[in-house]
C-alpha cells in the first residue's frame, strides 16, 4: 500500500498561501501518478511482458484463441494461487496441493466413470474429499502445532501416494460432457450463432458498468467521510484504461468461442475471495494473524481457528483446481497436478505477497498467476524448450522478490 | 599516563526524536569496580552501546580515551580486541552448544590444519571454568545448566577473550541469592586479578557491598560520581529520582466510585515447568477512577500475573476468581476477556503489541472489528473515521492514519496501542509498562491519557518498573516480590523507600 505524503488541499490551502496553486496541483498529481505505479510495479510487470512477447510471437499472444487459451491453461494454477496467497499472507505454506488436485481428481474419476454418478453430485463429493484433507492438515497445523511446511510436505507424499492408490494404476477417462465443460466449455451460442458473440460483448459491458459504479461509488464514500481521495483526472484516466482493456479482451473472446467457463467460476472466484481478504472480519484476521501473530492473539484473534478454516479453504480450492484440470484433459492420471504448488506459491510471491506473511493480495496473486502464464506461452508459442522456460520462471521469481525486497528496504528508511 | 582505564567525555546520542545520552562524562579508574546506578530509560544500556560499539564511532559525539588512546569502534569486534567484553542481561549462550562450543565462539580454537582442536578447546574451556569456580564438564549442553551458572559461561567467555574491562548489564536480576552472592565474590575475585568491572545494576545492597565508586543517570545525564565512603542508599535514590518529581506528572484529581474489578488468590505455574509457582495467591481491586500501580522488581511476576488474568496468555494452571462489578466473571480467553471489558496494553509494543507492516488504522481496529460490521463487511470508511478521530484525541502525529505504525516513534506507538484498547470501549485497562522507551514529553501525554481515562470513570492498573512514575500518577500502590503480593499503600504513605523495601521483600524461608 502506498502512503500519501501529498498535503489535503485544505493543509495545502492553509501552509503554501504563497505558492503557485496549478504547480501544487501538478505536483500532487504527479506523486499520485507515480505512487500508483509503485503501488501497482506488478501490474506494469504483466503489461511489460505481454507488450514483449506481442513483439517476440508477431501478434501471436494476442490473437483471440491464445487469449482464450491463455485463461484456460492457467485456470487451475489462478484458482491454486487465491488460496495460497491466503495461507501465505497467514505465515504458512502448503506444498501438497499438487498432489491434493491429483488425489481428488482420481476421486472425481471413480465417482463420474467407474460409479457412474451425475455430474453435479461428482463435483460436489471431490470438493467435499478437498475439504477433508483441509481438515485434516489443518488440523494438524493449528490445533497441534506442527509447522505447515512440515504437515503439507508430508501431504504432498500422502495425497499423491492415494491418488495412486484410487487410480489403481491405471488412468481414468472419458468423463460426462457436463464435467468436462469445467475445464473445456464454453458458454456460447446462446442467442443462436454469430460472427462475434453478443453475450460474450454484453456480460464485458456489464462489466465496465458494474466497475465504473463501484469506482464511483467507493470515492463518493471517501470524499463523504473527509478522506483523501486521488485527483478526478488521473482516477479518470485509469477507469478508462481499465474498461478498454476489459473491452479488448471481451471482443478477444466474443470473436473465438465466447467466455469460458473456467473463466466464470474464476471470476466468481476472484470477486468473492476479493471482498472476503480486504472487507470481511475473517480476511482481516487473517492479514493480522500474519503481521504478528502474538499481537493477533492479545488481541482476541481466534489464530487457531482461524488457521484452521484456512486449510480447509485451501483443501477445497486444490480440489476444485483438481477438476477443472482433469476436465480439461479429460483424464485423471498419476501425473496429474505435479509441480502445480510451486506454480500456485510463485504466483503468490510474484504477485508481492511476502515470505514473512501479512503482505499479499488476491489481484496481486492472480496477476502473478498470469505473468507465469503469458511466459509459458509466449516462450512456447517461439518454441523455446522446456528446460529454458523453467530457467526463466526461476529467475523471473527471484527477480520479483528481490525487486519488492528493495523496495521496502528503500522505503523503511524514509 | 593515568591512573584511568576508561574516560568517557561528553557522550551525546541522539535517536530519531530522543535525545538518549545528553553530555555524559564517566571516569572509571583502572581496578576498581564501578557501579552504574539510574532507572530504566535513564540511559545506562544505551551508554554501553555506546562504549562497545554497538552504536559505532561516528553515530554519536564525544570521546572514549581507553588505556590513554583515544579509540573509535566500528563494532563490537573492535572493543572486544582491545580487551572490553559486555555481559548482557538476556544471556547470548547457544542452548544447544556445549559450554565449550560457547565460550570459544568466533574464537574458536584451531589446529595448524585450520580445524577445530577439541581436545585443546575442552583443556582450555576447562581451565577457564576453574577461573570462575564452575566444575562442570565443558561438554555439558547449556541448556542444562541454570540461569546462575550461565552466567558464570559468559564470565569465562569472557576471560578467554583476555578481558581488561568487564561490563556487567543486571547481572543479578535473574539470580537467586545464593547464585548472586557467588556472582559478586567472584567480581571481587577478578578484581584482585587486576580485572575491572563496570556493573549496571538496581540492586542497591549490592552496590554498597562490592563498588569503589558509583555513577548516577538520570534523563541521559551524569548526575554525580561518588566514592566508596561517600556511597549511601537514600544518596542514590535521591539522584536516581531527582528532585523535580511533582512537575513530570500531570495533576490528577482523584473521584473514586465502586469497585469495578476484584481478583481473589489468582496463581499461575510457569508455562513449561507447570510446579513452578510464577504468581501467587495475588488478591487486588480496581475501582472507578482509580489508577493503581503495581509496583515490582523484573522477574516479580508482574507481567505474568496480568498476562495469565488477560485470557490466560500467560502460564498454566491457573487458578482463582475474577469479579466485576461484584460478579464473577472468566477471562479464560483472550475474546472473553475484552468482552467482559477488559484490556491489557503489552509492555512490549513491537513484540505483542502491534503489527508494525500494517497503518495506524488497522492496528486501531484489530481487537474490535466486529463492531464495525455492516452485513459481513467491514465498513472501511467507518474504520477511517474512527481512527481518524483517535489520531486528533490522542495526538498522534502522522499525516494521518495510512501510515504504517512500524514507522512511528516509541511514543506514537504507544498512543496507537491505547487507542486500540480505548476503542474496544473496557471498563479496566491493564497498562503495562505505559510508557517504556518513550521520550520525556510523549511520557507526559500518555500520564495526561491515563488521567482522562480515569476521570471517564475507567479503572486503571498501571505496571512500572518506574518507582517515580507509579508514585507519580497512582492512587494506591501494590508491591508485588517473587510473584506474591507484599503489600498495598495508599499514595499517601507511599514513599520511595517504603515501596522499594515491600518490592524486595522476599519470601520468608
Amino acid at each position: 500500500m502506498s502512503e500519501p505524503t501529498t498535503p489535503t488541499p485544505t493543509e495545502s490551502q492553509a501552509v503554501g498561501g504563497n505558492v503557485n496553486p496549478a504547480d501544487n496541483k501538478f505536483t500532487a498529481w504527479l506523486s499520485h501518478v507515480l505512487a500508483d505505479l509503485g503501488k501497482n510495479g506488478i501490474f506494469i510487470a504483466l503489461i511489460a511482458v505481454v507488450v514483449l512477447f506481442s513483439f517476440t510471437t508477431n501478434g501471436i499472444l494476442l490473437r483471440p484463441q491464445n487469449i482464450s487459451n491463455l485463461i484456460v491453461q492457467n485456470g487451475y494454477i489462478l484458482v491454486l494461487a487465491i488460496g495460497m496467497v491466503m495461507v501465505i499472507i497467514a505465515g504458512h505454506i502448503d506444498l501438497s496441493v499438487g498432489s491434493v488436485a491429483a488425489f481428488v481428481g482420481a476421486c472425481s474419476g471413480v465417482f463420474a466413470v467407474h460409479w457412474g454418478l451425475p455430474w453435479w453430485l461428482s463435483i460436489a463429493l471431490s470438493l467435499l474429499i478437498g475439504a477433508l484433507v483441509g481438515v485434516w492438515q489443518g488440523f494438524w497445523i493449528a490445533f497441534v502445532g506442527i509447522p505447515a511446511f512440515i504437515v503439507t510436505l508430508a501431504g504432498m507424499l500422502i495425497f499423491r501416494g492415494l491418488a495412486l492408490v484410487v487410480l489403481g494404476n491405471a488412468n481414468i477417462g472419458s468423463f460426462p460432457a457436463e464435467y468436462r465443460a469445467l475445464g473445456n466449455g464454453f458458454l456460447t451460442n446462446v442467442f443462436g450463432e454469430f460472427e462475434i458473440d453478443p453475450l460474450t460483448l454484453a456480460i464485458g459491458g456489464l462489466a465496465i458498468v458494474l466497475l465504473v459504479i463501484q469506482q464511483l461509488r467507493s470515492r463518493r464514500g471517501r470524499v463523504k467521510y473527509g478522506q483523501e481521495v486521488e485527483p478526478a483526472a488521473w482516477f479518470i484516466v485509469k477507469l478508462v484504461l481499465v474498461s478498454a482493456a476489459i473491452a479488448f479482451f471481451a471482443y478477444s473472446l466474443a470473436s473465438y468461442k465466447g467466455i469460458p467457463v473456467t473463466l466464470i467460476v474464476l471470476a466468481a472466484l476472484v470477486l468473492i475471495y476479493g471482498i472476503v481478504m480486504s472487507r470481511t472480519v475473517f480476511g482481516r484476521h487473517i492479514y493480522a494473524i500474519g503481521g504478528n501473530r502474538h499481537a493477533a492473539e492479545l488481541s482476541g484473534i481466534k489464530t487457531r481457528r482461524v488457521d484452521f478454516w484456512l486449510f480447509v479453504n485451501m483443501g477445497t480450492l486444490a480440489a476444485l483446481a483438481g477438476l477443472i484440470f482433469t476436465a480439461r484433459l479429460n483424464l485423471a492420471g498419476p501425473k496429474a497436478g505435479d509441480g502445480f504448488e510451486l506454480e500456485a506459491i510463485s504466483a503468490a510471491f510474484i504477485g508481492g505477497a511476502a515470505v514473512q506473511g501479512g503482505v499479499g493480495t488476491i489481484g496481486g496473486a492472480i496477476i502473478g498467476g498470469l505473468i507465469i502464464g503469458v511466459l509459458n506461452n509466449g516462450m512456447s508459442i517461439m518454441g523455446i524448450g522446456i528446460e529454458w522456460q523453467q530457467a526463466v520462471k526461476g529467475l523471473v521469481l527471484l527477480l520479483a522478490v528481490a525487486f519488492d525486497v528493495y523496495n521496502k528496504r528503500r522505503s523503511g528508511r524514509s | 599516563m593515568s591512573n584511568n582505564i576508561l574516560e568517557m567525555r561528553g557522550i551525546t546520542k541522539t535517536f530519531p526524536g530522543v535525545k538518549a545520552l545528553s553530555d555524559v562524562t564517566i571516569e572509571v579508574a583502572r581496578g576498581e569496580i564501578h557501579a552504574i546506578c539510574g532507572e530504566n530509560g535513564a540511559g545506562k544500556s544505551t551508554l554501553m552501546k555506546v562504549l562497545s560499539g554497538v552504536y559505532p564511532h561516528g553515530s554519536y559525539e564525544g570521546d572514549i580515551v581507553f588505556e590513554g588512546e583515544t579509540v573509535a569502534f566500528r563494532d563490537l569486534s573492535d572493543s572486544e580486541a582491545k580487551g572490553i567484553v559486555i555481559i548482557h542481561q538476556e544471556l547470548a549462550l547457544s542452548p544447544y552448544l556445549s559450554i565449550a562450543e560457547n565460550i570459544f565462539l568466533n574464537n574458536e580454537v584451531t589446529s595448524r590444519t585450520g580445524l577445530i582442536d577439541w581436545n585443546k578447546t575442552n583443556h582450555e574451556a576447562r581451565t577457564l571454568l576453574a577461573r570462575v569456580g564452575l566444575r562442570d564438564n565443558p561438554m555439558t549442553p547449556i541448556r542444562q545448566l541454570g540461569v546462575g551458572k550461565q552466567q558464570l559461561v559468559e564470565i569465562a567467555k569472557a576471560l578467554s577473550k583476555q578481558v581488561k574491562l568487564l561490563i556487567l548489564d543486571e547481572p543479578t536480576a535473574a539470580l537467586n541469592d545464593e547464585d548472586s552472592d557467588h556472582l559478586l565474590d567472584l567480581i571481587l575475585h577478578l578484581k584482585g586479578q587486576g580485572i575491572t568491572s563496570i556493573i549496571i545494576s538496581h540492586k542497591l545492597n549490592e552496590i554498597k557491598k562490592i563498588a569503589d565508586s558509583v555513577t548516577v543517570i538520570r534523563d541521559g545525564k551524569t548526575i554525580e560520581t561518588m566514592q566508596r565512603q561517600d556511597v549511601s542508599e537514600e544518596r542514590i535514590i535521591k539522584d536516581m529520582v531527582g528532585r523535580d518529581l511533582e512537575h513530570r506528572y500531570p495533576d490528577h484529581e482523584p473521584h473514586i466510585g465502586e469497585e469495578l474489578l476484584r481478583v481473589e488468590d489468582w496463581t499461575a505455574h510457569h508455562p513449561q515447568d507447570s510446579s513452578r509457582v510464577v504468581v501467587d495467591n495475588v488478591s487486588l481491586n480496581v475501582r472507578a477512577g482509580e489508577i493503581v500501580g503495581i509496583a515490582g522488581l523484573m522477574g516479580a511476576g508482574r507481567t505474568e500475573f496480568a498476562m495469565s488474568l488477560f485470557g490466560h496468555s500467560y502460564g498454566s494452571r491457573i487458578s482463582g476468581k475474577v469479579f466485576k462489578r461484584g460478579k464473577e466473571i472468566k477471562t479464560r480467553t483472550v475474546a472473553e476477556a475484552i468482552q467482559n471489558g477488559i484490556a491489557y496494553a503489552t509492555e512490549d509494543r513491537k513484540t505483542y503489541g502491534l503489527n508494525l507492516i500494517e497503518d495506524i488504522k488497522r492496528n486501531i481496529s484489530m481487537a474490535s472489528l466486529r463492531k464495525l460490521e455492516r452485513w459481513g463487511l467491514v465498513h472501511d470508511n467507518e474504520e477511517y473515521k474512527v481512527a481518524d478521530d483517535f489520531r486528533k484525541s490522542m495526538n498522534i502525529k502522522a499525516p494521518n492514519v495510512l501510515v504504517k505504525t512500524g514507522k512511528l516513534s516509541g511514543g506514537n506507538q504507544q498512543k496507537v496501542v491505547l487507542s486500540k484498547w480505548i476503542y474496544s470501549d473496557p471498563d479496566v485497562l491493564i497498562l503495562d509498562e505505559p510508557t517504556r522507551g518513550i521520550d520525556v514529553g510523549a511520557k507526559y501525554e500518555i500520564y495526561t491519557i491515563i488521567n482522562r481515562l480515569a476521570a471517564e470513570g475507567k479503572g486503571i492498573i498501571v505496571i512500572s518498573s518506574e518507582l517515580p512514575e507509579l508514585l507519580g500518577i497512582s492512587d494506591r500502590i501494590y508491591a508485588i516480590s517473587e510473584g506474591r503480593i507484599t503489600g498495598e499503600l495508599p499514595i499517601e504513605e507511599a514513599t520511595p523507600e517504603a515501596v522499594l523495601t515491600l518490592m524486595t521483600m522476599e519470601r520468608p524461608r
